[in-house]
């Protein structure tokens, strides 16, 4: 493996991060006036960086051949995906953001930068093929995450945002080194084939408390019960912009690299996490929506959401096959598209004097204030919701054929019933802003570009997604394959 | 002989001086504590023939980073009967869980004592260069094998700078007395800022 | 033919879905003209396929309409099925639902919903045609739930009268009982004959006659068993003794539909079933004598209810009720021929009747109470003419020896020698039945003449006519209504019932009735005609011809030649039976108006239990409503609020609540208690998996 065949591995991790070496100096000489150039440049440096990271999705290189740096980093199509994924959440993230800060004064150069950063951060983790490559991934991600939560450093909500992050994160780090140093002394490697081969199919409880521990951070990462408590509060309080991006791209990252880790590097020992991962998956459907249920705050609600969708994830990685982890990934392009989606509408709710309209009182009757998010959201809750014909049902549809497919048939009625309560409070927010009395609080929309994100988003999960769901289940398919060939 | 003794000492030292830090109530004696537990580690490092990692703890971890806690504590109001409450209210259970944890850990190890597992594959990990010291293997190490993470882990280090000037640095428009200007400050000269008197004696100077 | 025939039932439909969907965007005008032209060209497409079949030697025609139903060894189709017996049916519908659309127009004229009026009449009618037109026995069923639905709908037309809600629950529910039996029935004899098509049902018929099957645990003959619960549908349908409470109650719907759906055409659907059925029901020898009893006795029952009433809808209604016993006795004894001749009569003089009360009902602002009205000859001269015609029609005016009469001469006559003809008991019984029957047929129909249009005025007692002799004539058609005074026993006393106004202008209140306008008395008119001409006109088709029929129906040859070979009294005696029925009335209500009072404090508890209609409701109340009630709320507050509530939604929502909480609780904001939820997490897992 010689070092030019590694660079051109990892040519999209080497864009972004010359980009945003690039941005950063011109942050410095520039100053915060030419934050929108900045702004611009950073969405240009990541679409370069998907553009980059497509060759490798048709599954082009797989196996050795994909692998860089005597087999820490991975460019496979696995990885691919998900990278396209997160590029194109963060992409969103940038360019919603400018509107949101300007109106508090506080845009500065220095937000997208720090996108970039975690999106390498991200990028890393996903192509993570050893335990090291991982932490480095989770921890540039992470460190970049708890600056942006609390980037609002003057208002104590976002402040208190990035410190409960912060030392969660903390914890969660200590946890997973924890697991990482138990997994190499038992292991004697960090590289996820090698941990596959030293434990063959046999399961030593050692390397399996390993195992739990590094799980248990990733799932910190995911926010998957019991280590989401922090998820509704940094998301309430970080800026809407950054809670946007903290939903849809480290989500993808996180879930994917666990994804690998237990298919990966424990791959002989499916039934020791399998139920574990089935416990995780119930109790965040649970939590989520019952959680959910009694918020007030839309970005809170959203937080709750997003819990309850990663347990539909973990169902497609309780499968532990092929199809399962497929269906995991086209339930995180729906997943991605219906958050992104949820949360510019929300972005795009403002009153005259540009104050954000966060409370479920405030959109009461939108209906008859601005019908084109009202109309908006309410297919992004049905969507969220899965009530067919939306694409939000596909996804659960695939993932839970996956784990009837995979025997997990309890798995998958106690999930629908579930969901059932989950539906409760999309449709809630529905019923709140077709049917209630109009709050009195004027809605002035803003923002080209969060238009055209919305409806983007809107579009693809409308029926007219379906159109595309042959071509991304062939996607998933390859990637998903990827994991398996290698394993 | 020698070294079991010393293992041992530096290994309950490090535990004890570890349960101190968080048991003790006062944050500064609490630093004191994490310090003392560097030192013991440090002497593991020695120990085990990692001399470079025990200097490092020495020098970054006690005089760098304990050093900069204390500074932080001391600069903190910390409401102490506060910080207590909520400690006491939760450190039963807090106990129980350590203890808990610390018996399926030694379960787990004892597990592993019991045999079954080949430690170490071979080849995967580095082979210690004969005639050279502990800093060139790592130093080789890093910049051949381990190029991506040491050069990922500077990116991190810069993550970490930007967030220290993203969430302190203040400009404040109105005072430009507090404001840098690198270049006139690069260009000063001696003679700039200095004046040569030679006043007489029993003269005053004036400035 | 066929396109005709696809017009005939078809047109009906497509009105109804224009007038009920345009409703009140169509407009009044736009929606009575297409059903009522719609029916009119149904009307005139059945007279050519009658007049056919009159000719003779009519082939049954079927026409195909949708492939249906393809399930295992079950297979139908829609197929609409015309021959003779089907024909007779196709101009008494379309005839008499033309008229009444037409009539209707007067009638409704004030009502604000009337598309929806309309739309229903068209929906009705289409459900009728399919019913008659069935060729198989789902397809019957189908019309036949159509039509109650229908009748549901109008009988509750005035939704906003609570009187008019309960009566049309009331008909709908007392119809399911007829037709959970008819249900019965037609699984049985899918069961049996492993067909729904009626013709083939009736090839196989004979084959069967005699051979047994298991019911309710015991061995009885098939063939009786399936026809008497079919019939025990026609009971319901029909409001034969037992299953008859609705009908009355029914009259709480608009006049005309009392005239085409509770008169003319739907209570005849159980006559029209058991003709259609009668070469099965020619096997069941037990189920026919059961028809002949139940005929015979709601015969005689239901007249001397029809003695007592005040309401003279309810008077038509009861008559309407004894004359389907006439019917359904016929059909028990074998006259299917007769049957269908006095269900063809019948329905014009009926509604004739029915049209001619609504006339007066009209004419008197809305009341309905007898007791209320007199002297009406003069004011409204021509609405009399028709009901005088009604009337001689239904009480059987004719000379016998020159074999002229109107036209309920010629058929209950008819039935009535069948009865004898047949020579058994049952026979004999009806015969009885039906004699006295028609005694007091012609008893209350005097009655209801004399009481309505002879004597002096009573209007004054009217709180009706007071309101309209005070204010101006603008309430409307919603205000229709028979909210029946206070039941009066003695009849002698109700011209002193309370008359507030000072001196009135001797019992008129000083109001003028007025004759009905001209979409009223037209439908009138052809009716009479009918009420005067069917009779003499196709007696001989009906009644002596077996190739009028062409095996439409069971064509018992003996039986015509027992009819026509009995004594000579047997013939006199329902002319015998008219003329005392209305001497009595005109010695009780015109020379001597206090007699009926005195027969009533005589007799009061027979008149007590007579005027409250034998105590079927109060009895049907004791036996079956209450109970259900309270089986019902049994259900509904301890198995379904205690239980099923309870535990089910409420308690799965009560839980989620919870939960809900919980969640939010352990939410705390606090880092350690965070920390802590990751670290028991951590913990569970590490146990799980050294377990």
């Amino acid at each position: 493996m010689n070092l030019t065949a590694s660079l051109s591995l990892i040519a999209p991790e080497l864009v972004l991060s010359a980009s945003s070496l690039i941005l950063l100096l011109m942050a410095a000489w520039m100053g915060d006036r030419h934050t929108q150039t900045i702004s611009w440049l950073a969405a240009l440096a990541l679409a370069a960086a998907t553009i980059l990271a497509v060759p490798a999705l048709s599954g082009g290189a797989s196996g050795l051949s994909s692998e860089a740096f005597g087999g820490q980093f991975r460019a496979d199509a696995y990885a691919a995906f998900a990278k396209i994924l997160i590029y194109i959440a963060a992409i969103a993230s940038i360019l919603v953001a400018p509107a949101f800060f300007e109106r508090l004064r506080a845009m500065r150069a220095e937000y997208p930068v720090l996108i970039v950063l975690a999106t390498i951060g991200m990028s890393i983790m996903v192509s993570a093929n050893d335990l090291m490559t991982l932490y480095i991934g989770l921890e540039l991600n992470s460190l970049a995450s708890y600056v942006l939560a609390a980037f609002l450093r003057n208002e104590t909500r976002s402040a208190e945002a990035g410190l409960k992050y912060f030392v969660l994160g903390a914890l969660a780090s200590g946890i997973l080194l924890f697991g990482m140093s138990l997994l190499y002394g038992f292991t004697g490697t960090t590289n996820f084939a090698g941990i596959e081969s030293a434990l063959g199919g046999g399961a030593q409880t050692g390397a399996l408390f390993g195992l739990i521990f590094v799980l248990a951070g990733l799932a910190f990462k995911i926010s998957a019960v019991p280590f989401h408590m922090w998820t509704p509060d940094v998301y309430e309080g970080a800026p809407t912009p950054v809670t946007l991006f903290f939903a849809s791209a480290p989500k993808v990252a996180a879930v994917t690299l666990t994804a690998r880790v237990a298919l990966e590097a424990f791959g002989g020992q499916v039934e020791a996490w399998r139920q574990i991962v089935v416990f995780a998956a119930l109790a965040s459907i649970v939590v989520g929506a019952l959680g959910a249920i009694g918020q007030t705050n839309l970005k809170r609600l959203l937080a709750y959401s997003s819990i309850n969708n990663v347990g539909f994830l973990l169902i497609g990685l309780a499968a532990a096959s092929l199809a399962g982890v497929a269906a995991m990934l086209a339930y995180l392009v729906v997943y991605v598209a219906m958050t992104l989606g949820s949360f510019v509408a929300l972005l795009l709710l403002q009153d005259r004097t540009g104050e954000p309209l966060e409370t479920l009182g405030d959109i009461a009757g939108l209906s008859s204030r601005s019908p084109g998010v009202a109309w908006s959201l309410l297919v992004l809750m049905f969507s969220l919701a899965g009530i067919p014909p939306l694409m939000g049902f596909w996804a659960k549809f695939v993932v839970f054929r996956a784990a009837v497919e995979a025997d997990l048939l309890l798995l998958a009625v106690i999930g629908i019933a579930a969901s059932v309560i989950g539906a409760f409070y999309y449709i809630k927010v529905v019923k709140v802003m077709f049917f209630d009395e109009p709050a009195d609080r004027e809605v002035a929309a803003a923002g080209g570009v969060n238009w055209a994100i919305l409806i983007a988003a809107v579009l693809f999960i409308s029926p007219l997604g379906y159109l595309l769901t042959g071509w991304l289940g062939t996607l998933a398919n390859t990637a998903a394959s990827a994991l398996f060939i290698a394993a | 002989m020698i070294q079991t003794f010393a293992f041992y000492l530096f290994a309950v030292l490090l535990i004890a001086s570890a349960v101190l830090v968080i048991t003790s109530r006062n944050p500064v004696h609490a630093v004191l504590w994490l310090i003392v537990a560097f030192f013991n580690g440090a002497g593991l490092m020695v120990l085990v023939g990692a001399e470079f990692i025990a200097a490092l703890l020495v020098i970054v971890y006690v005089g760098a980073v304990a050093v900069l806690f204390l500074f932080v504590v001391m600069m903190l109001d910390i409401d102490f009967a506060e910080l207590r409450a909520g400690f006491i209210r939760h450190f039963p259970l807090g106990v129980l869980i350590a203890l808990v944890l610390l018996a399926e850990i030694v379960l787990g190890v004892g597990a592993y004592r019991a045999g079954a597992l080949e430690l170490g594959a071979a080849g995967v990990a580095a082979e210690p260069i004969a005639g050279r010291s502990n800093i060139d293997n790592i130093g080789a190490l890093l910049y051949t094998r381990y190029l991506f993470l040491f050069e990922s882990a500077g990116l991190i280090l810069l993550v970490a700078m930007i967030g220290a000037i993203v969430l302190t640095h203040r400009e404040r428009p109105g005072s430009h007395k507090t404001h840098q200007n690198i270049d006139r400050q690069v260009r000063r000269r001696p003679q700039d800022a200095t004046v040569m008197t030679r006043p007489d004696v029993g003269q005053g100077v004036e400035l | 033919m066929n396109a005709n025939i696809l017009l005939i039932v078809f047109l009906p439909l497509l009105a109804a879905i224009i007038a009920g969907l345009g409703n009140r965007a169509l407009g009044n005008v736009a929606a009575k003209v297409v059903t009522t032209g719609a029916l009119f060209v149904s009307c005139a497409l059945s007279w050519p396929i009658f007049l056919q079949a009159l000719g003779g030697g009519m082939e049954p025609t079927v026409v195909p309409v949708l492939h249906w139903v393809t399930s295992g060894d079950m297979r139908f189709d829609w197929a609409l099925r015309v021959d003779t017996l089907t024909a007779v049916m196709l101009v008494v519908i379309t005839s008499v639902s033309a008229l009444v659309h037409l009539y209707s127009w007067g009638y409704m004229d004030e009502d604000p919903d009337q598309p929806r009026f309309f739309a229903y009449l068209s929906l009705f009618t289409f459900a009728m045609l399919m019913l008659v037109t069935a060729d198989n026995l789902v397809q019957m069923f189908f019309g036949w739930e159509g039509v109650g639905l229908a009748s549901y709908l109008l009988i509750g037309f005035w939704f906003r009268k609570p009187s008019a809600n309960a009566a049309a629950i009331k008909a709908f529910v007392v119809n399911r009982v007829g037709d959970l039996g008819f249900m019965l029935g037609i699984f049985g004899t899918f069961l049996v004959f492993g067909t729904v098509s009626i013709p083939e049902i009736l090839a196989a018929a004979p084959g069967m006659a005699g051979s047994t099957i298991g019911f309710l645990g015991y061995r009885v003959d098939t063939m009786d068993v399936l026809c008497i619960l079919l019939f025990i549908g026609a009971m319901g349908k029909s409001a034969q003794l037992g299953l008859h409470t609705w009908l009355p109650d029914a009259m709480e719907g608009p006049t005309p539909v009392s005239a085409l759906i509770h008169a003319a055409t739907m209570v005849t659907a159980g006559v029209f079933m058991v003709c259609r059925l009668s070469p099965m029901f020619e096997t069941a020898p037990v189920a026919l004598a059961f028809v002949t009893f139940i005929g015979a006795a709601t015969c005689l029952f239901a007249a001397t209810i029809g003695t007592t009433q005040w309401d003279i809808k309810r008077v038509i209604a009861y008559s309407t009720c004894s004359q389907l016993g006439y019917m359904f006795f016929a059909a028990g004894v074998g006259a299917y021929g007769a049957a269908m001749f006095h269900l063809f009569t019948h329905a014009f003089f009926k509604a004739l009747l029915f049209l001619g009360a609504g006339s007066v009902i009209h004419a008197m602002h809305h009341e309905q109470d007898m007791r209320f009205y007199g002297a009406l000859r003069k004011h409204i001269p021509l609405t009399f003419a028709a009901m005088l015609m009604g009337t001689l029609a239904i009480t059987g005016v004719g000379i016998y020896w020159l074999h002229a009469g109107f036209a309920g001469f010629h058929s209950k006559d008819a039935i009535l020698e069948a009865a004898f003809g047949r020579g058994n008991e049952m026979g004999q019984f009806a015969f009885w039945m039906g004699a006295f029957a028609a005694l007091l047929t012609s008893f209350y129909s005097w009655r209801l003449m004399f009481l309505t249009f002879w004597g002096k005025p009573r209007w004054a007692g009217s709180e009706h006519i007071q309101h309209a002799a005070h204010a101006d004539h603008t309430a409307h058609a919603g205000h229709a209504d028979g909210d029946n005074p206070p039941a009066q026993e003695n009849a002698g006393s109700d011209v002193h019932h309370s008359a507030p106004h000072p001196a009135a202008h001797e019992g008129t209140a000083g109001y003028h009735p007025h004759e009905s306008p001209l979409s009223m008395l037209i439908p009138l008119g052809v009716l009479s005609l009918g009420a005067i001409f069917a009779g003499w006109l196709f007696s001989h088709a009906f009644l002596d011809s077996a190739a009028f029929w062409n095996g439409s129906i069971f064509y018992n040859e003996g039986l015509i030649h027992a009819m026509h070979g009995v004594p000579l009294w047997v013939k006199l005696t329902a002319t015998v039976v008219m003329l005392l029925g209305l001497f009595g009335a005109w010695l009780a209500y015109i020379r001597n108006p206090s007699l009926p009072g005195q027969f009533v404090d005589q007799f009061r508890l027979v008149h007590r239990f007579v005027f409250n209609k034998w105590y079927f409701d109060e009895l049907y109340d004791f036996l079956f409503v209450r109970p259900a009630c309270w089986l019902g709320r049994m259900f509904w507050k301890l198995g379904d609020e205690g239980i099923i509530d309870r535990f089910g939604p409420n308690g799965v929502a009560a839980l989620v609540a919870q939960g809900s909480g919980a969640a939010r609780r352990f939410q705390s904001g606090y880092l350690y208690s965070y920390a802590l939820v990751m670290l028991l997490g951590l913990l569970a897992a590490l146990t799980w998996v050294m377990m």
